[in-house]
């Protein structure tokens, strides 16, 4: 048992985190409640040292320093548009800690503690699914692999065997301590962790990651049981029960279910077209043309996407829509709760360019205006434009809530090439007669078309 | 048994204070709410230090070791990378400001 006085320091800090997830909730508050949950975390690293006074103190620093550089440089050198797999990544290695830390406590635990050592087969098993299904993760955000939904045909009876093996396996662990079983354990938690996230699409993974988030704050709690450490009990289940819940809330936002998303490729389900229409024509124009459309335009919607955010052309589109509003043109922005790779993608990018608030308007806010507008501009979207997700229902989209930018008048796509979105289907509206193409990189694309606009 | 009995208090109270807290978040959150929520995971560093310093064998100590650079990523990451992402939301109010400069 460690001091009162580390105890209440402890409480502080799970105060803060507390606080901090609370702040993080809203806007204006977000920033500082994540202060608030670093002094947190601070506080109780600080309070860890001071309290267990703990041997190997030299290297037990010099690790602190390698993770903290490592931590600090990752995060502030990667590009805005990697952010969701360097999170998956932070998890994962959050997951991967807590396995090794129960594989650690494995020699403690001795005959009569049922319910630590169940804890410690948790935290094992669960930490390992964590670490691999997030490094998964990172390899299809960062498209080190397909994005698509990768099945096999013996899948689903691997990963049931997998998860009757770690059943299996913690039921050993319990009754017979060793730790020889805790690796076995650990080694089967990472194939299943693997055969978890392989299967799951490409635009659905922010939610696997979110998902993989709760797994890791619940194998935290587990270790707090285990370490008999409060901090880590409620800290670990704050972020278990959150992440749960906000899974659900990610899915929600997308119209699809949490077990759809995990298991929805493995029922045999669909993958829609393939690339297999693409020989199919369109009306592809040039600057000019689309300029026009345009210029001459009363009413204009823009729809951003993750190729704005891959060609970094947040500043020149807001250039463009300052000019078309200085012709008198009604600008507005139609963000979809998921368009990018992350949902609030488009909202921080586009802040970053400085485009007023008021003139980014929410999905369900705007989408009865298409109807009424006379051009729609898709910069580097497409799912979240696909009527496919209205209209057939064996599309991996389907039910999935739109943007109804196929009611405008004139639609225009900005995109680099034919290649299908991130969900890898078909878009009938790209083949839709009142739509025009404009190939090239979403940069080039509207610094020309800026030219263009003001000179028609 | 009492002990065990408070840590299960608290872990049923935690899930509900966990799923209260940020019932009421809107959807451009969710991606910098998700990125805090994993920083503060992170503090599984703590734990990694208690087991690395009450380690005997070098084995252990260097599997403490790895666990505590790991944890350590996690948490200083998470925290700067979700300090990034909000750095961008600065709403109407903190971009007046800016202006006036």
């Amino acid at each position: 048992m460690i001091d009162t006085w580390a105890q209440i320091g402890y409480l502080i800090s799970a105060v803060c985190f507390i606080v901090a997830l609370k702040a993080l909730s809203s806007p204006k508050s977000a920033r500082g409640g994540n202060l608030l949950g670093a002094a947190g975390a601070v506080l109780a690293v600080i309070i860890t040292f001071v309290a267990y006074k703990p041997d190997h103190l030299v290297p037990i620093l010099i690790a602190l320093a390698v993770g903290t550089v490592a931590g600090v440089v990752g995060s502030r050198r990667v590009q805005m548009t990697h952010m969701p797999q360097l999170v998956a990544l932070f998890n994962g290695v959050g997951g991967g800690a807590a396995a090794l830390v129960a594989l650690m406590e494995l020699g403690e635990v001795h005959d009569g503690q049922t319910i630590a050592s169940i804890a410690v087969a948790f935290t094992v098993v669960v930490g390992a699914i964590s670490f691999s299904g997030s490094v998964v993760t990172f390899a299809k955000l960062q498209e080190l692999m397909t994005t698509r939904p990768v099945t096999f045909p013996g899948l689903p009876v691997l990963f049931i065997a997998g998860i009757l093996g770690s059943v299996a396996l913690s039921v050993w662990l319990v009754s017979d301590p060793r730790v020889w079983v805790g690796v076995l354990l650990c080694l089967v938690g990472l194939a299943v962790g693997v055969m978890l996230v392989l299967p799951v699409g490409g635009a659905d993974v922010p939610i696997v990651i979110s998902l993989l988030n709760a797994f890791t704050g619940l194998t935290v709690a587990a270790g707090g049981y285990v370490l008999g450490n409060t901090l880590l009990l409620i800290a670990g289940t704050l972020v278990g029960a959150a992440g749960t819940l906000l899974t659900k809330l990610m899915a929600d936002a997308m119209g699809r279910s949490v077990f759809n998303i995990l298991f929805g490729a493995v029922k045999g389900g669909s993958t829609l077209g393939g690339g297999t229409a693409s020989e199919r024509p369109v009306i592809s124009g040039g600057a000019t043309d689309v300029a026009i459309l345009l210029g001459y335009a009363q009413k204009v919607i823009i729809v951003p996407g993750y190729g704005l955010a891959v060609a970094q052309a947040q500043h020149t589109l807001r250039d463009l829509v300052e000019e078309l509003q200085s012709r008198g043109v009604k600008v507005d922005y139609a963000i979809h709760p998921v368009a990018g790779r992350m949902p609030g993608h488009m909202n921080v990018l586009l802040a970053e360019a400085q485009v007023p608030y008021e003139q980014l308007r929410e999905m369900d806010e705007i989408n009865g205006d298409f109807k009424s507008t006379d051009v729609v501009l898709v910069v580097g979207a497409n799912d979240v434009v696909n009527p496919a997700a209205r209209n057939s229902p064996s599309a991996p989209i389907y039910g999935m809530p739109i943007l109804n930018a196929d009611e405008a008048h004139r639609v225009i796509f900005l995109k680099r090439s034919m290649r299908p979105g991130f969900a890898g289907i078909e878009n009938e509206l790209l083949y839709d007669p009142k739509t025009t193409l404009l190939f090239g990189d979403a940069r080039d694309s509207l610094t020309k078309l800026l030219a263009a606009v003001k000179n028609v | 048994m009492t002990e065990t009995i408070a840590l299960l208090t608290i872990f049923v109270l935690a899930a509900f204070v966990g799923v209260e807290v940020i019932s009421k978040v809107s959807s451009t959150l969710h991606t910098p709410l998700m990125s805090g929520a994993n920083a503060i995971h992170g503090v599984i560093l703590v734990g990694a230090i208690i087991v690395t310093g009450q380690a005997d064998s070098a084995l252990v100590v260097v599997v403490g070791l790895l666990a505590v650079v790991l944890a350590t990523i996690n948490m200083v990451g998470g925290f700067v990378v979700t300090d990034r992402m909000l750095e961008m939301f600065r709403g109407p109010g903190g971009r007046k400001k800016e202006l006036h400069k």
